[in-house]
C-alpha cells in the first residue's frame, strides 16, 4: 500500500464502483495526471465485490464490470486500493490515508463518486448478533464466497432483498422466510409510474427474479417486524401476524445516497420526496454547488449502476472540458449518446422508488429500539429530546450525542431526521440535514498531525502565548 | 451461519489466531468475513453498555466490526484484510489508550 | 415583582396551548433573547424567581458556542487588565458544585463536574517562563483577590499523569480548575428552566425590539410578536445588532476556535488541561486555536495539524488515537475579551449579558446574575462589566 505519488493531480476520481469506473475509463488517452483513490481492497464497488476474482455463479452478472474495469484500466491512473479519503476541503484539496499514513494532495477537479448506504432500518433488535443487512451478506458471498446457512430470514423491501434471495438460490442455499415490510399501498401509488417502467431494462430483469424467488421461499407480509434473542440461542423475529425463529436474519430497506464526503466539503444537499433522503444538489454534469466538485453515481441520487457508469463518464467529460483538455463541442458530441443511454436506465426509476419506499413510520425509530447505534440512543431519547426543545438534528446531537460516534451519523442521521421530522409534525425538508464533519472518517492524531502547516496556523495556535 | 462455497474453500489457507485459538481463513477475506466464518457472530462488546455486537454493515460505514487486531484497539474488521499469523480479538468496551 | 405587561392578565386566561413548542401566550414578564448555555442560565433563574419567562432561540443550525466549547471551568488564567472578572470568575468556580447539584435534581441529568485541579501544560522553557510571568502579572494588579496555583516541574505532573511527554518541561497547576459535561449542562439547562415554567420557543430570531411607551418591550420576529416587562440580550454575537435597539451596545465579534475529539478510551487523563481533556464518557478533546475574522464556522487542516502535534508531544499516545471528528466554534469576543453585563438607562427594564466564558460563568449567571435581573437592577460589583467602559478614548 502506498501513499499518493505526487501532492497535486488535474482529477481526483473517489470511489471505484460503476460510477468511479466510468469516470476514470473516460479519461483514457487525455493526458491527465489522474489519481483514483477507493477505500476497498479492490475494484467494482460493492455492486462488483469480488471482481478480480468472481464466483463462477455470479460470473456472469460481473461480465459488464469487468469490462469496464479494464477500460478503467486502460486510462493508466494513479490507482490506490485501501485509500481513505478523510477530509475534503472546498478549495479541493484532499486528505488521504493509507495503511495509516497520511498525505494532503490538492486537485484541480474532484469527481466524488461514493456510493450508496443501505437505508437504516431501526426496528427492535436490529443491533443484535446475527442480525446484518443484505447487503452485507451479499458482499460475503461476492468477495468471500460465504453463504448464510441455517434458517435465514430476510426482512425489509427493494430490489435488492430479492436479488440477494435469487442469488442465494443461484448457489444452491435457501431462506427459510422472506418477510416483506413493502407497505400496503405502495403498489397502489406506483401504478401511475407504470408506463416508465414498462420501458426499462429492469423489467424482464425483475419479474424473471421475483418468479424464482417466490417459487423456491415462503413469502409473509408485515411492516413492523421486531427482533429479540431466544433464551436458548438464536433470533426470533416476530410481526404483526406472525413470529419465526431464525439463526441469521438479513435486514434492507432500501438504499440511499452516501453524501457525507460531499457534505462535509460543503456541497449542498436537498430533500428527496421520491427516494425520502437527502441527496446533493447536483446540475446534469454532476456538478456540486462547490466548484470543481462533481458528484457521480448514487451518491448524488439512486439510480443504479448502469446509471451510474454513465454518470461517471459525464462528469469526467465536464471534468476534461473543465481542464481544457476537450473542447465544449467535444465535450457535448461525446455526452450526447451517453445522457441518453442514461436517460434510458431511468425510465423506470420513478416506479421502483414509489414501489419499494418504506412508509415513514418505518424510517423513524421505533420508542423501544436504538436509533443511534454507536451511541446506543432509543427512539423514546429521541422523542423526549425533541419536547425537551431540540428542533432539528444537530441540537439533538448535542443533547443526546447522536451522531457524535464513529460512523458520524451514517447510519442514524436519516432516522434522527424523520423522528424529529413526524414529532413536530414538519416534513424532512423542512428539518435540515446532520451537519458532516472532517474528518469524513476517522484518522489517527499521528496522521493529522502530519499535515503541512503554514505561519499563520502557527500562529493561530501559539499567538496568544 | 455461513459456510464456505467450495470453490471459495479451495481458496490459499490463511492461518491467524481468533481469542488466542488457531483458526483458518482463506485469501481474500477480510478479518470480519474470517470472524463470522468461524461462526462467531459478536464480535464485540459497545463502549457505553458493553452490549455485544457483530458486523452489521461489512462495506466500512457502520463501525460495529470493531476488533482489536495485532494489539490495535478499534479496528474495522471488515476493512482489514486478513493476514496470515494475525491476532484479532473481540473489543471488549472501550478501548485502552495505549495500543 | 411580576411586570407590567398590560395584556398579561388576559393573555394567561385567554389563551390555550396549541402545539408542543409553540405557545400562544403573547405577553410575559421577562424574555430572554439567546437559548444557548447564557441565556438558558438567566432564563432559569428569571423562571425560579416567579417570572412567567419565554426564551426566544434560533432554530437548528445557529453559530451555537454552547454547542462547541471545550467545557472547561476555568480560573487559573482569568483577569489580566480587570481584577473584578478574576473575582467572578473564582466565584462562579466556587458556586459550581451547588449549580451542578441543582441543575441533576432539576433535569435529572449529571453534569460531570470536575474540580480537582487543572494544568496548562509547557513545551519549552521559553513558553513556561512567559505563563509564569503572565500570572504574576496578574497577581501584581492592584486589586486582585488571590487565587492559588503554582509553578509545577515535569516531574511533579508526570507524578499524577505519567503518561506526560518528555517534551512537557513544566506547567501552571490551579486547583480551582476543573471541566464539565457541557453539552449535558446545555441540556440540564434546559430541561430545568421550562420545569420552571418557563416557555421555550426555538425558530424566533428577534429582528427589532420595540420599546414601549408605558414600559415594557415588543419583540418582532418573522413569527409573531411577544411582549415583556423586561428582556435579556443574551443571543452572543447577536447582541451586536440587538443591543443598540434599546439604547446598549456590545460590540463583540467572532472568533474562531478549533477543537478535535477522539475515540473513546478507558480513562487516563485524571485533570483537565486548557488545551486538552478527557471527557466523563471517555473521548479525548484538543483545542487550542484563535482566529480572528474568521470567514465561516468551518475548521482547517492546517490549525488542527498544529494543535494535533502539540498535543502529541504533551501526550504522545494520543497520537495513536482516531479522531471522530473536529469542529470550530465562534468564541464572542468583546474588545477587550472580558464579558459585559449591563441594563439599560434609555429603556429600563432591558439587560444584556454577553461572554465568552458562558460555561465557567454558568453557575455566576444563574446563582447571582439571574436573581439580580429578577429583582430589577444589577448590582453595583458589576459595574466594572459595563461595555461604557469602551467609552473611554483609547490613550494612544
Amino acid at each position: 500500500m502506498t501513499l499518493p505519488a505526487r501532492d497535486s493531480y488535474d482529477l481526483v476520481v473517489v470511489g471505484a464502483g460503476p460510477a468511479g469506473m466510468g469516470a476514470v475509463a473516460e479519461c483514457a488517452g487525455q493526458g491527465i495526471s489522474l489519481l483514483w483513490v477507493d477505500e476497498q481492497p479492490s475494484p467494482g464497488g460493492q455492486i462488483h465485490r469480488g471482481l478480480a476474482a468472481p464466483l463462477s455463479a455470479l460470473a456472469g452478472a460481473y461480465q459488464r464490470g469487468l469490462a469496464l474495469l479494464s477500460a478503467a484500466r486502460a486510462a493508466q491512473a494513479e490507482y490506490l486500493p485501501g485509500a481513505t479519503v478523510w477530509q475534503i476541503e472546498p478549495g479541493a484539496s484532499l486528505g488521504v490515508s493509507v495503511g495509516g499514513a497520511s498525505r494532503l494532495v490538492a486537485a484541480r477537479r474532484v469527481i466524488l463518486a461514493t456510493g450508496a448506504l443501505e437505508r437504516p432500518m431501526p426496528i427492535p433488535g436490529w443491533t443484535l448478533p446475527g442480525v446484518m443487512t443484505v447487503g452485507g451478506a451479499q458482499t460475503l458471498l461476492k468477495a468471500q464466497g460465504l453463504v448464510p446457512s441455517g434458517r435465514v430470514v430476510l426482512v425489509g423491501t427493494g430490489p435488492l432483498l430479492w436479488l440477494f434471495a435469487a442469488q442465494m438460490l443461484a448457489v444452491g442455499a435457501r431462506p427459510a422466510l422472506i418477510l416483506d415490510t413493502t407497505p400496503a399501498g405502495n403498489a397502489r401509488r406506483a401504478l401511475r409510474h407504470l408506463p416508465g417502467f414498462l420501458a426499462s431494462p429492469y423489467l424482464a430483469r425483475g419479474l424473471g427474479l421475483l418468479r424464482r424467488v417466490r417459487r423456491a421461499v415462503p413469502v409473509r407480509r408485515g411492516e413492523h417486524p421486531a427482533i429479540r434473542p431466544r433464551p436458548a440461542g438464536g433470533l426470533l423475529i416476530a410481526w404483526e401476524s406472525g413470529e419465526a425463529e431464525a439463526d441469521l436474519i438479513l435486514l434492507h430497506q432500501g438504499v440511499v445516497p452516501h453524501v457525507h464526503p460531499a457534505q462535509a466539503a460543503g456541497c449542498a444537499l436537498a430533500w428527496s420526496e421520491a427516494q425520502a433522503c437527502f441527496v446533493p444538489v447536483t446540475d446534469a454534469w454532476g456538478e456540486s454547488s462547490i466548484p470543481g466538485i462533481a458528484i457521480a453515481g448514487d451518491g448524488a441520487g439512486i439510480a443504479g449502476a448502469e446509471a451510474a457508469e454513465y454518470g461517471g463518464r459525464i462528469a469526467a467529460l465536464q471534468a476534461l472540458a473543465a481542464l481544457g483538455r476537450i473542447d465544449a463541442a467535444t465535450r457535448d458530441a461525446r455526452a450526447a449518446p451517453l445522457l441518453a443511454a442514461r436517460a434510458r436506465w431511468l425510465a423506470g426509476r420513478a416506479f421502483l422508488d414509489a414501489l419499494f419506499l418504506p412508509k415513514p413510520a418505518q424510517r423513524q425509530a421505533a420508542p423501544e429500539a436504538i436509533a443511534c447505534r454507536c451511541e446506543e440512543v432509543s427512539g423514546a431519547a429521541l422523542r423526549q429530546a425533541v419536547r425537551q426543545g431540540a428542533t432539528g438534528p444537530n441540537q439533538l446531537k448535542a443533547f443526546l450525542r447522536c451522531g457524535m460516534g464513529p460512523c458520524q451519523g451514517r447510519q442514524c442521521a436519516l432516522t434522527v431526521v424523520e423522528t424529529i421530522a413526524a414529532e413536530r409534525g414538519l416534513s424532512p425538508a423542512a428539518i435540515g440535514p446532520l451537519r458532516a464533519r472532517n474528518p469524513i472518517k476517522p484518522v489517527t492524531l499521528a496522521e493529522i498531525a502530519a499535515m503541512p502547516v503554514s505561519e499563520a496556523d502557527i500562529a493561530a495556535v501559539l499567538g496568544r502565548r | 451461519m455461513f459456510r464456505r462455497l467450495p470453490e471459495a474453500e479451495s481458496r490459499p489457507v490463511i492461518p491467524f489466531t481468533f481469542e488466542g485459538r488457531p483458526a483458518e481463513g482463506r485469501a481474500g477475506d477480510s478479518v470480519a468475513a474470517a470472524v463470522l466464518a468461524l461462526g462467531e457472530l459478536a464480535c464485540r462488546e459497545t463502549a457505553i453498555s458493553r452490549t455485544p455486537r457483530g458486523p452489521y454493515c461489512l462495506m466500512g460505514v457502520c463501525f460495529d466490526c470493531l476488533m482489536e487486531i495485532d494489539g490495535v484497539p478499534n479496528r474495522q474488521a471488515c476493512m482489514v484484510p486478513l493476514a496470515p499469523g494475525m491476532r484479532v480479538a473481540r473489543q471488549r468496551g472501550p478501548r485502552q489508550p495505549w495500543p | 415583582m411580576h411586570g407590567s405587561c398590560a395584556l398579561l392578565a388576559i393573555a394567561r386566561a385567554a389563551v390555550p396551548w396549541k402545539h408542543p413548542g409553540m405557545t400562544a401566550r403573547t405577553c410575559f414578564d421577562a424574555a430572554v433573547i439567546g437559548g444557548g448555555v447564557v441565556g438558558l442560565a438567566i432564563a432559569r433563574g428569571l423562571a425560579r424567581a416567579g417570572l412567567a419567562t419565554a426564551i426566544l432561540d434560533e432554530g437548528d443550525v445557529a453559530r451555537r458556542a454552547s454547542r462547541a466549547n471545550f467545557a472547561l471551568v476555568w480560573v487559573q488564567s482569568k483577569g489580566l487588565g480587570m481584577p473584578a472578572y478574576g473575582a467572578w470568575t473564582a466565584r462562579s468556580a466556587a458556586l459550581w458544585p451547588r449549580l451542578a447539584e441543582a441543575l441533576q435534581q432539576e433535569s435529572g441529568l449529571a453534569l460531570a463536574l470536575r474540580q480537582n485541579g487543572g494544568y496548562t501544560l509547557c513545551l519549552s522553557e521559553e513558553e513556561l517562563e512567559a505563563r509564569r510571568a503572565a500570572m504574576m502579572r496578574l497577581h501584581n494588579q492592584p486589586g486582585w483577590q488571590p487565587i492559588p496555583w503554582e509553578v509545577q516541574d515535569h516531574a511533579a505532573i508526570a507524578r499524577v499523569m505519567p503518561m506526560l511527554g518528555r517534551d512537557v518541561v513544566g506547567g501552571i497547576y490551579c486547583p480551582l480548575d476543573g471541566d464539565v459535561n457541557s453539552l449535558r449542562l446545555f441540556r440540564a439547562l434546559h430541561v430545568a428552566a421550562t420545569r420552571h415554567g418557563a416557555t421555550y420557543l426555538p425558530e424566533r430570531q428577534v429582528e427589532r425590539i420595540e420599546p414601549l411607551p408605558a414600559g415594557g418591550f415588543r419583540l418582532h420576529s418573522r413569527q409573531g410578536v411577544l411582549e415583556a416587562a423586561r428582556i435579556v440580550l443574551a443571543a452572543g454575537l447577536g447582541n451586536a445588532r440587538l443591543a443598540p435597539m434599546v439604547g446598549l451596545q456590545a460590540p463583540v465579534r467572532p472568533q474562531r476556535g478549533q477543537v478535535m475529539v477522539t475515540e473513546r478510551t478507558a480513562p487516563f487523563l485524571p485533570h483537565p488541561m486548557v488545551t486538552i481533556r478527557q471527557t466523563d464518557e471517555g473521548s479525548v478533546m484538543i483545542g487550542d486555536s484563535k482566529e480572528e475574522a474568521p470567514p465561516d464556522d468551518r475548521t482547517s487542516p492546517g490549525i488542527l495539524a498544529v494543535m494535533a502535534q502539540r498535543a502529541q508531544r504533551m501526550f504522545p499516545l494520543l497520537g495513536r488515537l482516531q479522531v471522530i471528528r473536529s469542529w470550530s466554534g465562534l468564541r464572542v469576543m468583546s474588545p477587550d475579551g472580558f464579558p459585559i453585563y449591563d441594563e439599560s438607562a434609555e429603556a429600563p427594564g432591558a439587560f444584556l449579558a454577553t461572554c465568552h466564558s458562558g460555561v465557567t460563568l454558568a453557575a455566576a449567571h444563574a446563582e447571582l446574575l439571574a436573581p439580580m435581573i429578577a429583582a430589577g437592577r444589577l448590582a453595583p460589583e458589576l459595574a466594572p462589566f459595563s461595555a461604557r467602559r469602551f467609552d473611554v478614548p483609547a490613550a494612544a
